[in-house]
């Protein structure tokens, strides 16, 4: 394709783009996104392939490889248009009777077809999947129109009119002025206004200005920038460029997980050609504005995602963040004013250019707008990337759109805002969800995790968990941070073990207290949040440990002892054929019994005993009963006595 | 450029533009304790000691003093209630590594640390980085660094550097806030497998 020079040239592009494209010819949109491709989306592809050729169809039908569709749990997806036929979990061998009976006969294969969980009625179309239908996905729903690797499908969908639009019909301060009208709040974990960030680096010193792209994305569970980057670049590319016009900066850069290869590559293709074309480097499309974008991969360290750890990282050194009071919007990235925000803020950028911000500001709560992409994992029936306008409630999100919880267990607590974000209990699923809303229940957004709990869910060993996980990522270059964590850690291990001691929350709470005051960077600050919050909302499970040294959710093991009920127990050697570890003592007709000396308490014998006779207990904070006598062990069994 | 004043514990200070609190405390003699502090490297806001409070257009907030510039009008506090249970704490938590550090058992009469609140595990060094920050910075040798990061983080010489430049600099030693000899066994140990030539031939391999 030759270079573009104007917002002309972009719109004749455009047309010849679509006026080769039948809408009614049949297409095949296979999701390639990183979850889909681990679960075989990629023979799937090249079976597509080899049968649309050897069925004579390679004219007749288009195959497109997106990039995630967000339904991750059914993958690998694939979604035939113009009639929105969404089949689920194909592998290669379906693939014959897709192109056979789909393509050629038009025939819509029940098999392959989402079936309600709780009507049991089959589902063709998307957007009536109740997963799909309770979204709005105005950032995360072109994923599925574009394969990330053609600029030609980026443009086809309206790519780049919102640059297009910037540098030819606004000035960069009209540009500021609609982004910070529109409210836009960086999605990446402070919800810091997007607008007054810009500014500060529009207004601050200096004839040279970075804007950056956080694709660190380090949250346990979370893949909501990943997606988006490897889904769909140039929507980021395009929200950059943007940014970069209004604050006057001329060079970008993506700092991308070296862990998400198929972004990097992804991302790396759409600069390649959109350089091609003339939307990025010099002179982008005639309006005399140049920006180059870089992009840099990180060695995966979840502290990088702070800013000014990126910012160091970038540089070349050890990512630990600066200790300074100036915000780096005005000493950033090689002391110049630099940008930092995430994919996912880049990405809501073009939409609100486009459309204004008086259409976004009609979706979200009063100061929380627009829409946010949470990734949905966990104890969830439908695990996956779910868009939802803000303001909506907790609880619409994991039932309507989660579809509640598996096995019919009861909810226990939602975790929101990645590892130092909290624990939101049951009688809070109503809270809408927004970056003041959360904080104030104790949580927080974060970059959008959202991690359901169940019943089974021991509450301090959530917070042992997480704590973990930030004492091992911790840059260790403060010490309310550094040491304070090592500690908590330590007495949370203690008291998931039965070893906590009287003192151990007070002295868990000063500990929590100077990381907070402390703590030289965010990532410090929150640290305790883990644990604050589930002390806040489950409190009885912390002096269950402590005191009893018990836990409720009968979950932590050195706390919980299994057990067979005599007066249950039937003989029928489930349990005893099962157990990994010969702890349990059988024998034929004769009522089992727990070693508790040899048991591991995986938990094999609880779940193989059938549910008619239910004689396997677990119990906690109480002594197992003692051993029946060895002479009461036989059943004697009505009708079968002589 | 005109003085920046400000009060400190309700002493009137003097500061010059790009002064931080504790700069200027020190220049009034006012005493802020420090473990990672020094005047010659840039600052590193590591060890927290120096917090204090600032009350800036009627909210007060703690800052570490290390770092926060010094602003017109603003008004300091160098002890407090809360900033001293910080300050106890993070002594607290340092005296876990090195219990008979003279500065931290000197600072831990003043806040009334105990030493022996959290389980020791001592291994001497508390990251407060001055003996790396001063080679870096100062000597521009770098042949001293952090290894690892968070609770696995560890000083190490560089035996390809420190065997040419340490034995005769040592300069850090007496920079370290805990045992100068802590440096000294890290150093030997570096250059235990890398035999300086300097010091004896290396074996003929």
């Amino acid at each position: 394709m030759a270079r573009i020079n104007s917002p002309a040239e972009l719109e004749a592009l455009r047309k010849d783009i679509l006026s080769k494209r039948d809408p009614n010819k049949p297409c095949i949109t296979l999701c390639s996104g990183s979850a889909c491709n681990a679960s075989g989306s990629r023979e799937v592809a090249a079976k597509l392939e080899e049968e649309i050729s050897q069925q004579g169809l390679s004219n007749d039908v288009d195959v497109r490889k997106t990039g995630c569709h967000g339904f991750c749990e059914r993958g690998p997806i694939i979604v035939i248009r113009p009639e929105e036929i969404c089949y689920f979990q194909i592998k290669p061998e379906d693939v014959p009777e897709i192109v056979s009976q789909t393509i050629k006969e038009k025939k819509v294969i029940d098999r392959l077809l989402y079936t309600d969980p709780n009507t049991k009625e089959k589902i063709i179309h998307e957007s009536e999947i109740p997963f799909y239908k309770n979204q709005g996905r105005i950032v995360f729903g072109s994923n599925v129109s574009v394969d990330p690797k053609s600029i030609e499908d980026y443009l086809a969908i309206g790519g780049y009119s919102a640059l297009a639009k910037a540098l030819s019909q606004m000035n960069p301060d009209q540009v500021l002025q609609e982004v910070k009208k529109a409210n836009l709040r960086g999605r990446g974990g402070g919800g810091f206004p997007a607008g007054s960030k810009w500014e500060g680096t529009r207004n601050a010193p200096g004839d040279i200005k970075y804007v950056i792209v956080n694709a660190d994305e380090g949250d346990p569970g979370a893949y909501m920038d990943r997606s988006l980057l490897e889904g769909n670049p140039h929507a980021v590319l395009e929200g950059l460029t943007i940014g970069a016009f209004a604050v006057g900066a001329h060079e970008g850069y993506i700092y991308v997980r070296q862990e998400y290869p198929l972004a990097v590559e992804n991302v790396n293709i759409a600069i390649k050609t959109a350089e091609e074309l003339g939307l990025l480097g010099k002179n982008i499309l005639g309006s005399g504005f140049d920006f180059v974008v870089k992009v840099h991969r990180g060695a995966g360290a979840f502290v990088c995602g702070e800013s000014t750890a990126l910012m160091t990282a970038l540089e070349g050194r050890a990512g630990e963040p600066r200790p300074k009071y100036i915000r780096s919007n005005v000493v950033g990235l090689w002391g110049r004013p630099s940008v930092l925000n995430n994919v996912e803020t880049w990405a809501n950028v073009p939409l609100i250019i486009n459309k204004g911000a008086d259409w976004f500001t009609q979706l979200g709560t009063d100061s929380s707008k627009g829409t946010k992409i949470f990734s949905l994992v966990g104890k969830i029936t439908n695990t996956g990337l779910v868009e939802v306008p803000m303001g909506t409630p907790l609880k619409d999100i994991i039932f309507d759109i989660g579809g509640g919880i598996p096995g019919g267990k009861k909810f226990k607590a939602v975790q929101t805002g990645g590892p130092s974000g909290g624990c939101i209990p049951e009688h809070l699923l109503d809270l809408p969800v927004g970056f003041d809303e959360l904080t104030k229940a104790g949580s927080m957004m974060g970059s959008g995790g959202m991690i359901v709990m169940d019943e089974d869910t021991c509450m301090v060993d959530v917070a042992r968990y997480f704590l973990e996980f930030l004492t091992d990522e911790s840059c260790g270059k403060c010490v309310p941070c550094r040491e304070g964590m090592r500690q908590m850690l330590k007495i949370l291990t203690r008291m998931t073990k039965g070893k906590g001691k009287e003192g151990d929350i007070e002295l868990l709470e000063e500990l929590a207290e100077t990381a907070q005051e402390a703590a030289l960077c965010a990532l410090g600050k929150s640290s305790p949040n883990p644990f604050l919050s589930t002390l806040k909302y489950f409190r009885q499970e912390y002096e269950a440990h402590v005191k009893e040294k018990r836990c409720p959710a009968l979950s932590c093991k050195e706390l919980i002892a299994f057990y067979i009920d005599p007066e249950k127990c039937q003989a029928c050697t489930s349990c005893a054929r099962k157990c990994p570890s010969d702890a349990i003592v059988g024998g034929k007709n004769l009522i089992h019994l727990v070693d508790q000396e040899k048991c591991t308490k995986c938990g094999t014998c609880f779940e193989v005993c059938p549910p008619r006779f239910r004689a396997v207990k677990k119990i906690s904070g109480e002594p197992v009963p003692p051993r029946i006598p060895e002479e009461a062990r036989t059943i004697v069994r009505e009708g079968k006595q002589k | 450029m005109s003085d920046i004043l400000f009060s400190i514990d309700g002493k009137e200070v003097k500061a010059t533009q790009g002064m931080t609190v504790l700069e200027a405390a020190h220049k009034a003699g006012i005493s802020i304790p420090t473990l990672c502090y020094h005047e010659k490297l840039e600052p590193f806001g590591g060890c927290r000691l120096c917090i204090v409070e600032v009350e800036s257009r009627g909210s007060t907030r703690l800052v570490v003093s290390c770092v926060y510039p010094a602003e017109k009008n603003i008004v300091v506090r160098t002890r407090s209630e809360k900033v001293d249970r910080i300050r106890k704490m993070i002594l607290e938590l340092l005296m876990a590594h090195a219990p008979d550090a003279f500065d931290l058992q000197d600072l831990a009469k003043e806040y009334g640390a105990d030493r022996n609140r959290f389980e020791k595990e001592p291994s001497f060094c508390i990251h407060c980085g001055l003996c790396v920050r001063y080679c870096n910075e100062i000597k521009k040798k770098n042949a001293i660094g952090f290894v690892d990061r968070g609770i696995r983080k560890e000083i190490s010489f560089v035996p390809e550097i420190a065997s040419k430049e340490c034995w005769g600099c040592k300069e850090c030693f007496p920079l370290c806030p805990t045992e100068a000899l802590q440096a000294a066994y890290v150093l030997v140990e570096a250059l235990a497998a890398f035999p300086s030539p300097s010091l004896k031939p290396a074996s003929g391999e």
